[in-house]
This record gives C-alpha cells, structure tokens and sequence, in this order.
C-alpha cells in the first residue's frame, strides 16, 4: 500500500487548475469527466511522477461550513514543501496572492498560509535557514 | 479601576502574557498562528480551545481586538489599556515625582 493522491476541495476546478497551474506552478497529469465534474490531478515539475493532487468538487453541503470554519481561524488543511519559503512568499505575494500568515520562524520550521481562492488555505513551509 | 483589574486580572496568567507578546510581534492574526507560535515557539501544551478562551479573556480586558476581514477572524493588541495600567498604578509608584503626573 502506498500514497499516490491527496485532495483539495475546490469551489470551481476550472479556476483552481488555473490557481494550481499558472500561479503556484504545478502541471495538469490527468483530466477526464466524471459525471457532471472532472477527474482533475495537478503534480509538482520537480516530481512529476510523485503524489498527485487531486482537485476536488466541493458541492458536498457539509464541506461549504467545513471550510468556513477552518478558514475563520485561519487554519491550513494543506501543506506544500518549498525550498525556500520567503522565496516563495515574495514571488506569490508579487503575483497577486493573499497570505493569512507571512513567513514566520516557527521552531526549526519556517511556514507561510496562503489563500488559494477557492476556500482553502495552504501552508507552505521550509526548514528554517542557518 | 474597573478596566485596569481587567487588565492585570487577564495578564496574570502566563500563556495570556505570552499571547500578548507574540500580538505585539504582529497585527492581525488567526488563532491558528497564535497556536503555533505558542507551541513551536514556547513549547507550550495548548489546545486550540484553550487558546480560544485566553483570546476571549483578553479580549474582554480590551488588550485584543477580533476583527473580521473577508473570511478570517484577525486578533490584533490594543496597547491602550497596559498604557491606562502604566498611568493609573505603575507610574505613579515608580516615578513619584514625575511632573507628567500633574
């Protein structure tokens, strides 16, 4: 058994393949409808072949309070890797992005959450440098 | 004197002290920060709840402003009421001759 996928709940999967893609930088893997939606994947260039996130629907009715309430307290339901999070920050930040939380020093981390605009919020994080 | 016991009452607790300090580290953030600069930072063993409930007794003293902006609740410092706590009983004791007291 092992891990290939991990989801993201999206208001709307066409504005979040372009989030994902254009903004953050990963690439499309797989797009095929499934019913009224579409099975949507997005991968990192720097691991094509590696855990594939999976733009989810979120028209479940329990999943819109769900969100809210994380979101209110501006707690991140996903973390992505960088190599550099003020790096990152800076680039984001310049394209436009809203962040809850710029990078800060916490412990031997340091982390940054980001709105992704379609309900979530994300964290970034890096190993603290020196 | 009613605010000012707000104020030491809700300072008299470490965690809340801490909480104030990482406010007055920066403006406007989510519980969720606060939390882990409390546990990463200080090493503290705090629920979310408890966090919560220290927030709220702080905000209740007037040190900690809950501000809704868009979708995220932003906890901001009010400095005022340890200023009315530096004028009204610190000052006057440790600087007894202080004409600004006038």
């Amino acid at each position: 058994m092992r891990i290939n996928l991990a989801s993201v709940l999206v208001d709307d999967q066409v504005k979040a393949l372009a989030f994902y893609t254009k903004v953050l930088g990963f690439e499309k893997k797989t797009d095929f409808p499934v019913g009224e939606a579409r099975w949507l994947t997005v991968v990192s260039p720097e691991d094509p072949d590696g855990v594939e996130l999976v733009l989810e629907p979120d028209d479940h009715p329990a999943v819109g309070p769900f969100k809210r309430a994380l979101v209110a307290d501006g707690i991140p339901f996903t973390s992505f890797a960088v190599g550099d999070v003020v790096a990152e920050h800076a680039r984001l930040a310049a394209a436009g992005v809203e962040f809850t939380q710029p990078p800060t020093a916490m412990g031997p981390m340091t982390t940054a959450v980001f709105d992704d605009t379609c309900g979530n919020l994300i964290q970034i994080a890096s190993m603290a440098s020196a | 004197m009613e605010g000012v016991d707000a104020v030491f009452k809700a300072i008299s607790d470490p965690t809340r002290r801490i909480l104030v300090e990482e406010l007055a580290d920066r403006d406007g953030q989510t519980l969720f920060e606060l939390c882990v600069r409390l546990i990463s930072r200080h090493g503290l063993d705090v629920s979310r709840q408890a966090v919560a409930k220290h927030l709220d007794v702080l905000e209740r003293a007037g040190l900690v402003e809950v501000r809704r902006e868009g979708r995220y609740r932003l906890h901001t410092l009010d400095r005022a009421p340890l200023r009315a706590a530096w004028d009204e009983w610190f000052r006057p004791l440790v600087q007894p001759g202080d004409p600004s007291e006038e």
